[in-house]
């Protein structure tokens, strides 16, 4: 393990910022998130993250945040 | 989350589409101004008319939003009184280089020190769909419902031959590129033009069948390229990305300082 690499501690979501565009959904390298019944995105497989936070970065609504520990 | 504290988290959510990429802007915008340490109370934000210029509203810095394509003239205003201040005027392409073509223009020329942003989803999104200069030969709009006859123009060479000092393009696909591109772009001494392809869903992507937001995502990846790279090379008909011009000419409130310094008989 690098030391340099991030430790996933969680996505944060404001849900109700969150629109449900699927952009984060689509684009995530890893495939860790999904909307949820209600069309909010969620962390599905969180074990998965690699704190690359591009679903941060890409979301138009400014609604998730990843928390990872450097 | 820093960024958070650019935000006037009262107006969220805000009024964009569900995936519209103006949000992709705001969000790539504030990361810029986070990752330089900007005072967000030595920030002037200035916008026109249209659901580009809405962006001002959910700023906390100081923030005019203003008449639909003098966001320019305002701004040059500010930074005329004001020099020492960072300006950033986003605009929308209908704002910029239609009802605002000439105020733009003009800035250029004058290299006058600040960050025009021009997010361009190539429709007026806000009234419906009409038809933008941005729009391009053979799209449709409601005011093109057989197509438009219209050539659009390339922003890059409109701000070239204007004399803007920094002109560079990106997209809301390549989010990290672009959030540097706006970075060194408010670092620039000048007139700095960044154009950013922003996706509309509702109106442009809707009459062009372009499909959701993730498709015209999808295709900022695939019809675009790095300038200077080994794919510039193979694909002469793709959109370049990256930093178009990047020079030094006299900064014109700097010089008109300098002039009233002459005139006054100051040293």
């Amino acid at each position: 393990m690098s030391k340099d690499k991030p430790t996933y501690k969680e996505h944060r979501v404001e849900r109700e910022w969150c629109k449900g565009c699927g952009i984060c959904v689509h684009f995530c390298p890893k495939n860790v998130l999904a909307l949820d019944q209600e069309q909010k995105v969620m962390a599905a497989r969180p074990e998965d993250c690699i704190c690359c936070r591009l679903c941060e970065y890409r979301c138009p609504d400014l609604a998730i945040e990843v928390i990872c520990e450097d | 989350m820093p960024v958070r504290d650019y935000l006037r988290e009262r107006f969220f959510p805000h009024m964009w589409c569900p995936g519209c990429g103006h949000g992709t802007v705001l969000n790539a915008l504030l990361r810029a101004v986070e990752k330089l340490g900007l005072d967000k109370n030595d920030i002037v934000m200035v916008s026109g008319i249209g659901c580009s210029a809405r962006i001002s509203g959910y700023v906390d810095f100081h923030t005019m939003h203003t008449l639909h394509g003098r966001a320019l003239a305002f701004a040059t205003g500010v930074k005329m009184s004001r020099p020492e201040l960072t300006v950033l005027v986003p605009m929308g392409d209908g704002d910029a280089l239609a009802i605002g073509g000439n105020h733009f223009l003009h800035a250029a020329r004058r290299n006058i020190d600040m960050t025009a942003i021009i997010m361009n989803n190539r429709i007026y999104g806000m009234t419906g769909g009409q038809f933008s200069p941005l729009t391009g030969y053979g799209c449709f709009g409601t005011t093109a419902p057989y197509g438009n006859v219209d050539h659009d123009f390339d922003v890059v060479e409109l701000s070239t031959a204007a004399g803007a000092t920094f002109v560079a393009r990106s997209t809301t696909y390549h989010v990290i590129e672009l959030a540097d591109i706006i970075k060194k772009a408010i670092t620039h001494k000048g007139f700095s033009v960044v154009e950013v392809l922003s996706q509309c869903p509702t109106n442009f992507g809707r009459r062009n069948q372009l499909g959701s937001a993730v498709e015209m995502l999808e295709t900022y990846k695939k019809q675009t390229v790095p300038l200077n790279s080994k794919a510039a090379q193979d694909a002469p008909d793709k959109i370049r990305r990256g930093i178009f011009v990047e020079k030094e000419r006299p900064e014109y409130s700097n010089e008109y300082k300098k002039m009233i310094r002459t005139a006054t008989g100051e040293s």
